[in-house]
């Protein structure tokens, strides 16, 4: 299964994965309509430290652990791709609890989201990276 | 063809069903379900007195769950006796089920002390089901006055649920501090003020003397007058079963790490356990809805003649109260850790270091990427392989070393 991988050597810290992801989710015909003036909640964050940056989202684990800690089974693994039914999500963050990447947010209304890698969206390929400028994210099977 | 039965038909139950038949397709599964409705999740029974979900919502599973695994369930019925020699659960209309492997998955009783005059009150509830749940939401209109018993993850929720609803809510516990199993006196501080400040009332350090029907005379001395009664003191793992049947039991069913119990192919799982906290190395009844899930899966597995463990279990719990978070994982025990404490926005994060690994950890408010810090503590990290100083402030995987990224970034995981 193609997943999202990420080359921190490459990734500038720029975070327009950031904006792009927020954008492909948001259902918005142009990005000034969905994003300008607005927080963003985007499913990708970027993690930095004085040495390096490099892009997180969900890594679709073959075993995932938020899956199986969902206290309202809104989570589950869709051939392979991990997907949350945002209808059943109470927020409890159990899934934020249990992550060890730390792929998961709540968005502004505190329903988690997570990457489902552009699949639902009108992207069709996951808009972090068709839009990294520096081909730093990269959407492969590994 | 194997004949699988499960007593049991909660999260565990659910997990087991799903393990059976990642290991085998064709085996006869059985459960036994005492409540009389499919799989549904039980810690959002507060959520739906809140009016956050529907019942509808509250399905673990889809409808077709149980035909599309092939499982037979036997709605009402209810386990009375398992012969182990015989390989065999009898259950209360006093029909008997034969199994190759079998799996408890009794869950847990809501525990109620004795408590003079207790007979009197006539409006008293549990916590725990969804019948309890249909049963309160009826009972409770905007005139009800409450009192829980047990400022414990269930008698807070329920208050949280109740709130808005009812008229006044009043919850008091022996303990001197709510949430008093998974927080200490200042973690719980700000909980009880976020408590107070949304109009609940917090009688802590005393428990009730006695009931008078619709009174309780306090063991401070004072009275508390209601319409309603919830009693959340505490739960008690449902091992009988397993113990009568002359398994090893002691606050739970004891299970080992591929969840079996000393009595040959039975199986347990779930909040009637008893198993390894691998944060202190004591042994727990950890009755939390993810291990119940991973112990089930695990045991549903090696019931279908695989090789499941789960080595991993830690107590920890993600809760929210009127808006305040409060996460906690691990051991966390002041005598004998180093406690490192950081203050956030509105909030604190404490850690507690033991050999040189996160033993546990408290954050009230702010829980961004938490489980980092709970893998700390599942993959017992030696935090000398870490940058501790950046991931007391921040849970960030920077942290880790460049190898250790490469491995959990860098390929199928």
């Amino acid at each position: 299964m193609k997943r999202v991988y990420v080359n921190e050597e490459w990734c500038l810290g720029c975070h327009l994965c950031e904006y792009n992801c927020a954008f492909a989710n948001s259902g918005k015909p142009d990005m000034a309509t969905a994003l300008k003036g607005k927080p963003i909640y985007p499913r990708i964050h970027i993690e930095e430290n004085d040495k390096i940056s490099y892009a997180v989202s969900c890594r679709h684990c073959t075993d995932p652990i938020c899956v199986k800690s969902c206290i309202a089974g809104a989570l589950r693994q869709e051939d392979g791709v991990i997907r949350i039914d945002r209808e059943k999500c109470v927020g409890c963050l159990t899934c934020v609890l249990v992550c060890p990447y730390g792929a998961l947010a709540p968005d502004g209304d505190g329903v988690m989201q997570k990457c489902e890698l552009c699949l639902q969206n009108s992207c069709g390929e996951p808009a972090c990276v068709t839009g990294c400028p520096n081909r730093a994210i990269v959407y492969e099977e590994r | 063809m194997k004949k699988y039965v499960i007593i049991g038909n909660g999260t565990a139950a659910a997990g087991c069903i799903e393990g059976i038949r990642s290991a085998d397709a064709e085996g006869a599964i059985t459960v036994v379900s005492e409540e009389r409705r499919p799989v549904y999740c039980r810690p959002l029974i507060s959520y739906f007195l809140e009016g956050k979900t529907t019942q509808e919502k509250m399905n673990y599973r889809p409808d077709d769950f149980y035909e599309k695994n092939g499982c037979e369930v036997l709605y009402g019925r209810r386990a009375v006796r398992i012969d182990a020699e015989h390989k065999t659960v009898t259950l209360d209309d006093g029909a008997a089920l034969a199994y190759d492997a079998l799996c408890v998955a009794s869950g847990s009783s809501p525990f109620v002390p004795r408590f003079e005059g207790l007979e009197t009150v006539k409006n008293r509830f549990s916590f725990m089901t969804m019948d309890d749940m249909f049963a309160l939401d009826a009972a409770a209109d905007e005139k009800s006055r409450v009192l829980i018993v047990g400022a414990g993850l269930i008698g807070l929720k329920c208050a949280e649920g109740l709130h808005g609803r009812v008229a006044e809510i009043t919850v008091c516990d022996l303990a001197p501090r709510v949430l008093s199993s998974i927080l200490d006196d200042s973690a719980a501080a700000p909980v009880e003020e976020c408590l107070k400040r949304n109009g609940i009332r917090l009688m802590l350090s005393e428990s009730v003397a006695r009931f008078e029907e619709n009174r309780a005379v306090m063991t401070g001395g004072g009275t508390v007058d209601f319409d309603l009664l919830v009693l959340a003191v505490g739960v008690r793992a449902n091992s009988a079963l397993v113990s009568d049947a002359g398994g090893e039991t002691d606050r739970g069913i004891v299970v080992d790490h591929r969840m079996r119990t000393s009595l040959p192919e039975v199986f347990a799982a779930g909040d009637c356990t008893e198993s390894e906290d691998i944060s202190c190395g004591k042994r727990k009844v950890m009755a939390i809805l993810p291990n119940a899930y991973i112990q089930g899966h695990c045991a549903g597995v090696n019931m279908a003649g695989g090789d499941e463990t789960f080595d991993k279990a830690v107590p920890m719990n993600s809760i929210g109260f009127f808006g305040l978070h409060i996460m906690s994982a691990g051991t966390c025990s002041a005598e004998d850790s180093e406690v490192l404490e950081e203050k956030t926005d509105g909030g604190l994060k404490r850690f507690y270091l033991k050999d040189g690994r996160l033993a546990g950890y408290i954050l009230v408010g702010g829980a961004e990427r938490a489980g980092i810090y709970t893998s700390l503590i599942r993959e017992r990290t030696p935090l000398s392989e870490v940058d501790f100083e950046l991931l007391k402030k921040t849970a960030t995987t920077a942290a880790f070393s460049p190898e250790t990224r490469r491995k959990k970034f860098g390929g199928v995981v």
